[in-house]
């Protein structure tokens, strides 16, 4: 049974259809990765899956906890669904190990003497062991991006969601943050993100996701769709970026 | 018993109503249109290094803004006659506000004055433009449109305020109200009714302010 | 008529002066405690609440103080009460305050990033929870100038609940000055008076805000 289950998802802004009846199943452990175009509707989708966009219509499962257009608590879809943004949205008024305790205290009422345990854990998982009690705006973009992580893997959650966590990065920061994701990747953490970082997901990934015009276009292992792509969308896509 | 409220014990005061509101606009006009001129003035004064004048207008923003109008109104009305200067109720209650919005106003149209970018005013420089021309051309109207909403704000707050102008016997809306409550002892319906003029009298003021916005910046946009 | 000397007139100003502070700070003190409550429910998911709590907010935005000075005076004698002057001025002041902090801090709120309400619900907190974490601790600090600034504005509204006869700093002026007839000089201390309780606050509130606009 697959640990993340999307069936049949609808959503639209206003009159302006995003999500045109998506299908997907992720099993655990599995990398999946979401490409396309500028506004075909990647973000939307993953956004949808932690409940941060109402859905229309569709039904979304994940580790058995099932969700429909008409259910309003989304806590127990949240707590199974890490998310990591683009722009990482750290909390400016927490140091580092304080973004990481925040919700294990608040929302699972974890003691005191573990929180910091805890912090430290995660802190180190992402190198960041030395920059526990420091507050984001003394730390790099990547650095920031590292701490969000760590943030979310703090809840230990069954998927963790990667929205571009690169794209707000300069350059040289990039590697860092990847060389994380990598890790998680490796360590048999189930994952699905956004990224047009096209050599990454043809190394890390087990699962490519076409998306074109809120709908799945194409889909398969990065190898096969790479090096066949079966549709001219996907062809010109994949030759526009070179 | 209950209290009975009893609205119909108004009827028969709505000339004098009327009369009351049309000097509170009277009051607000005249307050606004010279308020903001000196507003102008004012903000122009502090944009300039000149010795006495900044200081100065500095000190008239700062007492007028940390001061009540109730006792900047008494002052003027009750005070000014021990130095000759005798004025009326509606000329006291009229300078009152222009001398307050006057700095309040100051105090807003600098703020938008210093938001203009400084490469501006040094390109209107170049081009040999006199200071008073840079700010009446360059600086002034842009300046003006980012702060509206905020002069407009202040304009309905004086506008308020004047009703402590029935203090001294300036005939406003406070006034009638005062006066007919002392004739039917009807105290709660005359100020509740009064007090619903006054929120009618904001939400117009507010529209109108933000029309005259519109009209006095957007159209601009196309010469 | 009573001889005044100046020290007389100062002294009496004093007195005065005392009521005018703890006026100003009953109601700020218990004004914030009202407006907060005010910006909950403005915030809340519930339309009707927060169409109410605007509704609240436009009617003391949008009418003279005076005015709901008179009808809460008016108000609570119609429930029965003989009304002292201090308790109508310190409710009517209270609600004023809220409704204005209130809208302030609505302000503040609205200008936390989108982003720390979407990282806090993707970390499963509920609204509460958001707020008392992460919302609230960011739009304090935004705050506090803003607040400050306005405590300014609750000295001097205290100025008009001289006319239901309470006698604080204004009151105290005008009966002194028709015991002396010297307007200029009791209006003018008078004046003083509240300058300087008011600038330092004004000066606290600039200040702050130049801090907090260096710091981003
Ligand atoms: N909150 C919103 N309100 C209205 N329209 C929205 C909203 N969010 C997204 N959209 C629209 O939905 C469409 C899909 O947006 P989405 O962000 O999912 O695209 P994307 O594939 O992530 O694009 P990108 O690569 O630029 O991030 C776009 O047309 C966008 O304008
Ligand atoms: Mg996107």
């Amino acid at each position: 049974m697959p640990l993340v289950d999307l069936i049949g998802i609808h959503k639209s802004f206003g009159t302006n259809p995003v999500l045109r009846g998506i299908d997907l199943s992720v099993h655990e452990g599995q990398v999946v990765a979401l490409i396309g175009r500028s506004g075909s509707g990647k973000s939307t989708l993953l956004r949808t899956i932690n409940g941060l966009e109402h859905i229309d219509d569709g039904v979304i499962s994940v580790d058995g906890e099932k969700i429909d257009a008409r259910d309003t608590d989304l806590r127990a879809l949240r707590l199974k669904v890490g998310m990591v943004f683009q722009q990482f949205n750290l909390f400016p008024h927490l140091t580092a190990a304080e973004n990481v305790m925040l919700a294990p205290k608040v929302v699972k009422k974890a003691p005191q003497a573990e929180l910091r345990a805890l912090a430290v854990e995660m802190l180190e998982k992402v190198g960041l062991g030395d920059r526990l009690d420091h507050y984001p705006d003394q730390l790099s973009g990547g650095q920031q991006q590292r701490v969000a992580i760590a943030r979310s893997l703090a809840m230990r959650p069954r998927v963790l969601l990667c929205d571009e966590v690169t794209s707000a990065l300069d350059p040289e920061l990039v590697a860092e943050v990847l060389a994380v994701v990598r890790k998680l990747a490796d360590d048999g953490m189930t994952l699905i993100m956004v990224t047009h970082e096209m050599r990454f997901a043809r190394e890390v990934c087990d699962q490519l996701v076409f998306m074109h015009q809120g709908r799945i276009h194409e889909s398969g292992p990065p190898e096969q769709v790479f090096s066949a792509p079966q549709t001219e969308e996907l062809r010109q896509f994949l030759g526009g970026i070179g | 018993m209950a209290y009975q409220f009893d609205f119909s014990s108004l009827s028969g005061y709505g000339d004098l109503l009327a009369k009351g509101a049309g000097l509170t606009v009277s009051l607000t006009v005249v307050g606004g249109l010279a308020g903001v001129a000196i507003g102008i003035a004012g903000a122009w004064a502090r944009s300039r290094p000149v010795p006495v004048l900044a200081p100065v207008v500095a000190a008239y923003v700062e007492v007028i803004r940390n001061t009540p109008f109730l006792v900047q109104l008494f002052f003027l009305f009750f005070g000014l006659p021990a130095l000759g200067i005798k004025l009326g109720e509606f000329q006291a209650a009229a300078l009152a506000m222009v001398v307050n919005l006057g700095a309040y106003s100051t105090e807003i149209i600098r703020a938008g004055v210093q938001s203009i970018p400084r490469g501006q005013i040094e390109a209107a420089m170049s081009l040999a433009m006199t200071p008073l021309q840079i700010f009446r051309h360059v600086v002034l109207i842009p300046a003006l449109k980012k702060i509206w909403p905020a002069l407009s704000s202040q304009v309905v707050i004086v506008m308020l305020g004047s009703s402590v102008c029935s203090q001294i016997a300036a005939e406003e809306l406070t006034f009638a109200a005062n006066f007919i409550q002392s004739r039917n002892f009807r105290a709660f319906e005359v100020y509740f009714v009064v007090t619903a003029l006054y929120l009618a009298l904001s939400i117009l003021l507010r529209w109108l302010l933000s029309r005259l916005g519109q009209a006095l910046f957007e159209r601009r946009r196309h010469g | 008529m009573v001889e005044f000397a100046f020290s007389d007139i100062v002294w009496n100003l004093l007195l005065a002066l005392r009521w005018t502070a703890l006026l100003s700070v009953v109601a700020f003190i218990g004004g914030g405690a009202v407006g907060l409550l005010v910006l909950l429910a403005r915030l809340s998911s519930r339309r009707w609440l927060r169409r109410l709590t605007r509704g609240y907010i436009e009617v003391f935005q949008g009418t003279p103080l005076l005015m709901q000075l008179f009808l809460t005076f008016f108000g609570l004698s119609l429930v029965g009460l003989d009304v002292p002057a201090w308790l109508a001025a310190g409710l009517a002041l209270t609600l004023f305050t809220s409704a204005f902090l209130a809208e302030i801090w609505r302000g503040c709120v609205e200008a936390v990033p989108r982003g720390q309400w979407e990282a806090s619900s993707s970390l499963a907190l509920t609204y509460l929870e958001q707020m008392r974490w992460v919302i609230l601790p960011q739009a304090l600090r935004l705050a506090v100038a803003p607040t400050i600034g306005f405590s300014v504005q609750v000295v001097k509204g205290t100025a008009v609940t001289s006319i239901i006869g309470f006698v604080e700093l204004t009151k105290a002026g005008t009966m002194i000055t028709n015991a002396t007839f010297q307007p200029f000089l009791v209006y003018g201390l008078v004046a003083l008076f509240y300058f300087l309780l008011c600038f330092p606050l004004s000066l606290c509130a600039k200040s702050l805000e130049r801090k907090f606009h260096a710091a981003r």
